[in-house]
């Protein structure tokens, strides 16, 4: 389809001027009808919906049943986490990749340290809920080793893998790596003459840090917080493997709509998912305007 | 650098290293105890003979390839052509390919189910076959940032505009340039790409799970439900995939360096 | 006591020597450049005077005060970088004001010192820009300005204009050799362009390989260069196989020409020598005055308006030099046969 299309554009491009323009367009053709099909038609349709009647009137009462306790309080949940997450992986990841990059480490630990980011970083989802129920459930290994060899009970502690708590430590397990990811190419862009230069004019390195290298990190840090905040908002899969449909975030309220209507309305699913929509759209508008600010002072 | 800072930074490092090693850690062992009492590979056994999981993994392997080749056909030409004829369409391309990482995956089976269920015009939920195109295309989808970033760097390093006009002095048409000349230099560039997408595709649910496929990750999930050890091994599996995969980029990016013929 | 002293400074890394038994003595107020190609040594020097790098051995020393183990926010110096490395988050004002801050000086203080600054460097208005918005030539005045605003006791420049245009480079360093006298702060400037290096200094400092070959005036280094290297890095120079024939005279042979060059020679009689000639030494004819004469064929002939210059053939070595144009002598056809005719005593004896 795409190469008969393209093969027959070039004969006649050359001879007749007035038709050139369009059929330039024809190369993006096979692009634009899968993005259209796959990826706009379907998320419009759903965002559309959210506004629509069963009959198909317009409507403000699907986005009304957003405010109802059950539902207000997934997506509060679901904030909780992402933003606890997005915290905790913004501040755990900064930590570690200042620690190997400026802290006096040998130098092989950063790109050992990359390496397993840039892994880490895709093993999320249901391996990952099953690595850390082997090591921290009710059997895990280090549950277990916490009992035999220093005689605690992680779980009479009020502990539970299965809960808010629990998602959290798991979540940050992709979290934080695509922190690492993120502001390693950022802390390179300090630039030490930098350092040097404000030395020279008497700073110390305390005086450096407070108004030079963190005001300059800043928006990598702000616009990278945006971004954990919408990988966890979205994510799915490990929350369920992990806590079945307990924990009610909102990805996992949409799913069990998406199955088997438990709302009573399919109308409402529609206004949760343009709900999510909204979300992750904002936080990623956030994080890209602050990406290109940082490129602009980082170049 | 003062002591105190490397001191510090040694117990950071310690600590991340901790965090991240100990759930592999666990995962291995926990894997281990199917037997009661020792440690066997017994768990490993059970899944590797399980007629189910060679059938949702060898689903997912399939679909996994099908979907590579479905990106690669859609990417590649529309990349080299946005590079060559339309430059200024590039940054809509580019928004475009970044929408799957804005848009949860959720919402865009959501969309697939509500769209393409019986009643509408393209019924391809009616059928298994029509549901497995749904989720190939459903895959490609949720890969197309990766696949796109992946071939428009591979085709930043080379000067496509004079290899194509070349080409085209010496009498090549579009498929032979682009089959002949632009896809073998960006070979490396699409095989990262491919890569990234295996990892993708073997270990997804939320859209195989939802089109009722049997695909690697519902079975991964029903495992998790019910059974003790399997799960475990189950993750050890995908693990050892998914670094292999990274394994393999970081491979062929090396691969590329080495290969690079200048033009 | 020099205002800046730098005694048998050492540095090595690893086993690498990078510089060698440094010894300078700068006076208050001068200007001095470590001149030298990459690698010789001459950047290290600064950044050790400036605390970033510690000697292996030898001490610094500044009005009196020992430095050596201070750190570098304690030595009151100013530095410019080559990549101007202005603070991307902070304006221009707040740039050139970072030392007064850091000092805790008061603001109405420290904005008075920054206007003042801003126009000393010629941009009283971009105060409010921040470093991206400007170009590389208004990026390093700035960073000389905020180097200067804490007065401090030396300043300190590596390779400030090698990032910049030609044009830049040349109004630029004009501009910073105004202000520094204008100032009268001691200055230490590093660079491997020797035109730069002669045309602003009060003393340069020849490096090479870790040691400093030669310190002198400009005019100093140009025309009595101690070394071969000396003589070839600064300016042009010609040069010529020579048999010494009389010791005692100075008399030499270039091929067949016989020349002498009014001055005893310590070489023994027979030896071949290498003599050096500046191109400006050099005449065309047989000038009165001008004894020592050498027969030459006409190589290239460059007319450039009001110089002419012209490559010429003497036995084997290509010789350049550059004569005034006059309306009423045509320049030379290239192949012809002329002689050339330069002073004796201008002739530089090379150690090999």
């Amino acid at each position: 389809m795409t190469d008969l299309s393209l093969a027959r554009a070039k004969p006649d491009a050359p001879r007749r001027e007035p038709l050139r323009l369009p059929l330039v367009w024809l190369g993006v053709l096979p692009f634009a009808a899968f993005a259209l099909l796959f990826l706009i038609w379907p998320t419009l349709h759903i965002v559309l919906g959210a506004f629509q009647t069963p009959e198909g009137g317009f409507t403000l009462r699907n986005l009304a049943g957003l405010f109802s306790p059950q539902i207000l309080g997934a997506f509060w949940i679901s904030i909780k986490v992402s933003v606890m997450t997005a915290a905790l992986g913004c501040l755990i990841g900064f930590v570690l990749a200042a620690a190997v990059m400026r802290g006096g480490l040998p130098r092989g630990l950063r790109d050992a340290m990359l390496t397993f980011s840039g892994v880490a970083s895709n093993f999320a989802g249901v391996p990952l809920a099953f690595a850390f129920i082997a090591t921290l459930g009710r059997l895990g290994l280090v549950t277990v080793l916490l009992r035999d060899w220093f005689g605690i009970n992680l779980y009479a502690t009020g502990f539970n893998l299965i809960s808010f708590a629990g998602l959290t430590l798991v979540y940050l397990y992709f979290q934080i790596p695509l922190m690492i990811l993120i502001v390693t190419p950022a802390l390179d862009g300090l630039r030490r003459e930098w350092r040097e230069a404000a030395a020279s004019l008497g700073a110390s390195g305390a005086q450096y840090w407070r108004m030079v290298a963190l005001p300059v990190l800043w928006p990598s840090f702000l616009g990278t917080f945006a971004l954990l905040f919408a990988n966890a908002f979205g994510a799915v899969a490990t929350a369920m493997a992990l806590t079945g449909s307990s924990l009610s975030i909102v990805p996992i309220i949409l799913f069990a709509q998406i199955r088997g209507d438990v709302l009573q309305d399919p109308h409402l699913g529609y206004a949760v998912a343009f709900g999510m929509i909204v979300l992750t759209g904002i936080a990623n508008l956030v994080y890209i305007v602050l990406r290109s600010r940082a490129e602009r002072w980082l170049k | 650098m003062i002591r105190s800072t490397r001191l510090w930074s040694w117990i950071a490092f310690a600590l991340g290293a901790a965090y991240f090693l100990l759930p592999l850690a666990g995962m291995f062992e926990f894997s281990l105890r199917a037997r009661r009492g020792e440690y066997s590979f017994q768990a490993y056994r059970n899944v590797l003979g399980d007629p189910q999981f060679l059938a949702t993994f060898g689903y997912s392997v399939l679909m996994a390839g099908f979907t590579i080749v479905l990106g690669v056909l859609i990417v590649a030409p529309t990349a080299f052509w946005v590079r060559l004829k339309l430059p200024g369409l590039r940054p809509v391309i580019e928004f475009v390919t970044l929408l799957p990482l804005v848009i949860p995956p959720i919402v865009i089976v959501f969309g697939y189910i509500r769209l393409y269920n019986t009643s509408s015009w393209l019924p391809l939920t009616g059928s298994a076959l029509g549901t497995d195109f749904l989720l190939m295309c459903g895959y490609a989808t949720l890969s197309l940032p990766y696949m796109y970033r992946a071939v428009d760097t591979g085709l930043r390093t080379i000067d496509i505009r004079t290899l194509t006009e070349a080409a085209q002095s010496l009498g090549a048409g579009w498929i032979t340039i682009l089959g002949r000349l632009i896809l073998p230099n960006v070979f490396v560039a699409v095989m990262s790409g491919a890569f990234l997408t295996f990892a993708i595709v073997i270990g997804e649910y939320v859209f195989a799970a939802l089109l009722n496929r049997p695909a690697f990750g519902p079975y991964m999930v029903w495992m998790g439900s019910n059974k003790a050890y399997e799960p475990a091994a189950l993750a050890v599996i995908a693990f050892s995939v998914t670094w292999a995969c990274m394994a393999l980029i970081q491979l062929a990016t090396r691969f590329q360096k080495f290969t690079k013929a200048s033009c | 006591m020099a205002y800046l002293d730098l005694a048998n400074l050492e540095k090595s890394f690893g086993p690498t020597r990078v510089v060698r038994d440094f010894t300078l003595a700068v006076g208050k107020g001068e200007f001095v450049s470590l001149l030298g190609p990459s690698g010789c040594g001459k950047t290290t020097v600064l950044r050790m005077v400036a605390g970033f790098e510690a000697p292996t051995a030898g001490s610094i020393r500044i009005d009196g005060q020992p430095v050596t183990d201070l750190p570098p926010n304690r030595r009151q110096i100013g530095m410019v970088f080559q990549a101007y490395a202005l603070f991307p988050n902070l304006t221009v004002a707040e740039n050139v004001a970072f030392g007064l801050k850091v000092q805790g000086v008061a603001r109405a203080e420290r904005e008075a010192r920054v206007t003042e600054m801003l126009r000393l460097i010629g941009l009283p208005d971009l105060g409010g820009r921040y470093p991206f918005q400007l170009s590389g030539g208004q990026q390093q005045r700035v960073a000389l300005a905020r180097a200067l605003a804490p007065r401090p006791r030396v300043l300190l420049l590596d390779e400030p204009l090698s990032a910049l245009d030609a044009k830049v480079r040349v109004s630029l360093r004009s501009e910073i050799r105004a202000i520094q006298r204008d100032l009268g702060i001691t200055t230490i400037f590093v660079t491997h362009d020797q035109e730069e290096a002669m045309s602003i200094s009060d003393r340069i400092v020849v490096m090479n390989g870790g040691i400093a070959e030669q310190v002198g005036a400009p005019f100093q280094i140009y025309n009595r260069p101690a070394t071969r290297f000396v003589a070839q890095f600064v300016g042009t120079l010609n040069t010529l196989a020579a048999r010494l024939l009389d010791p005692g005279q100075g008399t030499v042979a270039v091929g067949d020409a016989v020349l002498s060059l009014d001055r005893p020679l310590e070489r023994p009689a027979g030896s071949t020598v290498t003599l050096a000639l500046r191109p400006e030494a050099l005449r065309l004819g047989h000038v009165p005055g001008h004894d020592a004469v050498l027969p030459a064929r006409i190589a290239e002939v460059e007319f450039l308006g009001s110089v002419i210059r012209v490559r010429a053939e003497v036995g084997g070595n290509m010789l350049s030099l550059d004569t005034f144009n006059r309306a009423d002598a045509p320049p030379p056809a290239p192949g012809s046969l002329v002689q050339l005719s330069a002073a004796g005593r201008d002739f530089i004896l090379l150690d090999d």
